[in-house]
């Protein structure tokens, strides 16, 4: 041990050392190693797959996940407050059976869409109320909205709606390009919006700190006045909004309704977050790390498409394991610094 | 006085809705309560109600010890389906299904198998000290594709007259499932309450540091609850896979763990940990399997269970809550003092 200690003087140790800061950092170090993970994952199968290293490849991933993303970002507003959210799976289900049966009955798309997202925020609002005011604990009255909205999904149908309105069909098969051989489809263009704007509110906003003041210590946040009651109900409402509009997108990826879509996926949003190096706890986190987390298991499903030997249940194992990887070193760091 | 004491139980509300429950299914099927021998087997929707409920009581049962560690094992329908997974592909590639030795094998290897899975949960929370929900969600996500590797992907079916017994047999007129539930169930009634194990328990839950100052082994205690539950689950999946006679790594136990989850929470036991009551996680998976049938009962369309399922736990929840416990007693102080002066004047 001692003998690999060099001097504190010499330029090395001091870069050394600013290095084994950052990824010692709660703050920064998970959000560094997920992303050297990333391009490591990309390294992998670069050297492996050939037509890996194809933008288009990037660009699905964008493409494929971007419902995901816009439900981590509700979710890092809940995690960040130290709650969690079971419920977005659910509530992404139910958008897509309100939409696809609303848009058989005739409905308008304009209409639609906006009636969705304030049903969604609505439900997070009541989870909210139900959490703050009623000292709910966040795992049951989300739970309890969870099966309200699955279940509300069989009574719309027990069967798939297939989505054939022009509008939702243009959506989903309108391709921006974005470079020869490179495009896009325009649900990236909002979950890109919303991440940008979710990063303004945290960052920028007062909401944004008071979120963070929640989950690093209610009881501070309290005592400096800050309006923790209506905070900590907002963010269920974010956590709705954004499920509803995950919905939403994800009803223009698939064209269709069903009850029993995206089961799990709650899941996936909590493991990206985690991934993503937001404190379970709270208070420590971005956005944009979430982010990196839904890329990463995008590219583990990538990466196993690729592979063609590796049966698709491996995705779940390596997720788990990827979990478990990231949770050690949240506890390592944060050992390190109390 | 004796009322408030009643209504001060924490089992009041539970109680309340099972008997409400119970009743609005007597009033839609006057013969709901008749119970009938037949073929020396005890008939009746009381009877189904109890087996049906099993496995759900089973998993409940560990869940509560798990929750009263101010802890919480979202990985039991995972190791439901790893035991189902084990013993269904012991029972196939054996030469011969049907013989009893051969079920006592597969029962017996995929107990031990949900040993271990325990034993990891437990490591997690007790050695590495991570928090419970995440520690399980480790193996919720990653169990069902380890009980895919096991059963490669295909639902595997099996023919086994002593297998299917563990599910769907009778002893004594009993159906065999309920009888295990009640063996877990007074098994750890009577190890945690006629012991001090339950105070430990509950002592780790209340304050983990506090318990250690105090001589409780705190780590050797949440391991051994964790391994509790997981072979709680390893059983109730066989329960629920010999049902089926079919292992279904994708749908067996799906959402068991909420359920068993909700059984505790509608029991009165606080997800913050400490006070626990076995009495109130067998009310409460009565109460949900209860709401089950009266769904069917009723004629509500059986696909609005989980509507049903939302409402009934909110409104258990929200009467639970400490925030509706402060109105009433400030609305029954106020009526006392209105009273009072009453009397005075």
């Amino acid at each position: 041990m001692s003998a690999t200690v060099v001097t504190p003087s010499s330029p090395i140790a001091t870069a050394a050392g600013r290095v084994r800061d950052w990824l010692t950092n709660p703050k920064y170090g998970p959000v560094i190693v997920t992303a050297v993970l990333l391009v490591g994952m990309f390294a992998v199968g670069a050297t492996r797959y050939r037509g890996f290293t194809n933008p288009q490849v990037i660009a699905n991933l964008f493409i494929d996940n971007a419902y995901l993303i816009v439900l981590a970002v509700g979710m890092t507003f809940v995690i960040l407050t130290g709650g969690i959210d079971l419920s977005v799976g659910a509530v992404l289900a139910m958008s897509t059976m309100i939409a696809a049966s609303l848009l058989q009955a005739g409905w308008a798309p304009g209409v639609i869409i906006p009636l969705i997202l304030l049903a969604t925020s609505f439900l997070g609002l009541a989870v909210g109320l139900m959490i703050h005011y009623f000292q709910i604990q966040p795992f049951i009255a989300t739970l309890a909205a969870m099966f309200l909205a699955r279940g509300l999904c069989y009574v719309i149908s027990k069967t798939t709606i297939s989505i054939t309105d022009p509008v939702f069909t243009a959506l989903a098969q309108t391709r921006i390009p974005l470079a020869p051989r490179l495009s896009i489809t325009p649900s990236v263009i909002l979950a890109v919006l919303v991440v940008i704007v979710a990063v303004v509110v945290l960052h920028y906003s007062r909401l944004g700190r008071t979120v963070y003041a929640i989950g690093g210590s209610e009881a501070s946040g309290v005592l400096m006045g800050l309006p923790i009651a209506r905070t900590k109900v907002l963010v269920y409402v974010i956590s709705g909004f954004c499920s509803g509009l995950a919905g939403v997108l994800y009803s223009f990826y698939t064209l269709s309704g069903y009850a029993l879509t995206a089961i799990g996926t709650e899941l996936d949003a909590i493991a990206a977050v985690v991934i993503g190096g937001t404190l379970l706890a709270g208070g420590y986190g971005f956005v944009l790390g979430s982010v990196l987390g839904v890329l990463v298991l995008g590219t583990i499903q990538t990466l196993i498409t690729f592979d063609g030997n590796l049966t698709s249940w491996w995705t779940r194992i390596f997720i788990g394991a990827l979990l478990l990887v990231f949770i050690f070193l949240q506890k390592v760091l944060t050992a390190r610094r109390t | 006085m004796n009322v408030n004491k009643i209504m001060a139980n924490r089992l009041f509300w539970p109680v309340v809705m099972l008997l409400v429950l119970l009743i609005i299914n007597l009033l839609a099927f006057p013969g709901f309560f008749s119970v009938q021998i037949r073929d020396g087997h005890l008939f009746g929707s009381l009877i189904d109600i109890l087996r049906n409920g099993s496995p759900t009581l089973m998993i409940a049962v560990g869940m509560t010890l798990v929750i009263a560690t101010r802890g919480i094992d979202l990985s039991v329908g995972a190791v439901c389906a790893i035991s189902g997974a084990v013993a269904c592909s012991i029972i196939l590639g054996s030469s011969d299904p049907a013989s009893p030795a051969t079920v006592t094998v597969a029962v017996v290897v995929s107990l031990l198998i949900s040993l271990v899975l325990g034993l990891w949960n437990g490591f997690l929370v007790a050695v590495v000290g991570i928090q419970p929900i995440i520690a399980t969600l480790i193996l919720m996500t990653a169990g069902r594709g380890v009980a895919m590797l096991i059963t490669e992907g295909q639902i595997l079916t099996v023919n086994s007259p002593p297998f299917k017994a563990i599910g769907s047999g009778f002893f004594l007129g009993l159906p065999i499932s309920v009888l295990i539930a009640a063996a877990i169930f007074v098994f750890a009634l009577v190890l945690t309450r006629r012991t001090a194990l339950g105070l430990m328990i509950e002592s780790v839950g209340i304050n983990p540091e506090a318990s250690r100052l105090a001589g409780v082994r705190a780590r050797g205690l949440l391991i051994a609850v964790y391994v509790f539950t997981a072979l709680c689950a390893a059983i109730a999946g066989l329960v629920l896979t010999s049902n089926q006679t079919a292992a279904d790594a994708n749908n067996t136990g799906l959402f068991i763990e909420l359920d068993a989850i909700l059984a505790v929470v509608i029991g009165g036991t606080s997800l913050a940990g400490g006070r626990y009551s076995l009495l109130g996680t067998l009310i409460g998976a009565l109460v949900i399997q209860t709401l089950v049938t009266t769904v069917y009962t009723v004629g509500i369309p059986p696909i609005a269970t989980m509507v049903f399922k939302a409402a009934v736990v909110t409104v258990v929840c929200l009467l639970q809550s400490p925030r509706t416990t402060e109105l009433i007693e400030s609305a029954r102080r106020r009526n006392a003092r209105r009273r009072g002066k009453a009397v005075t004047a």
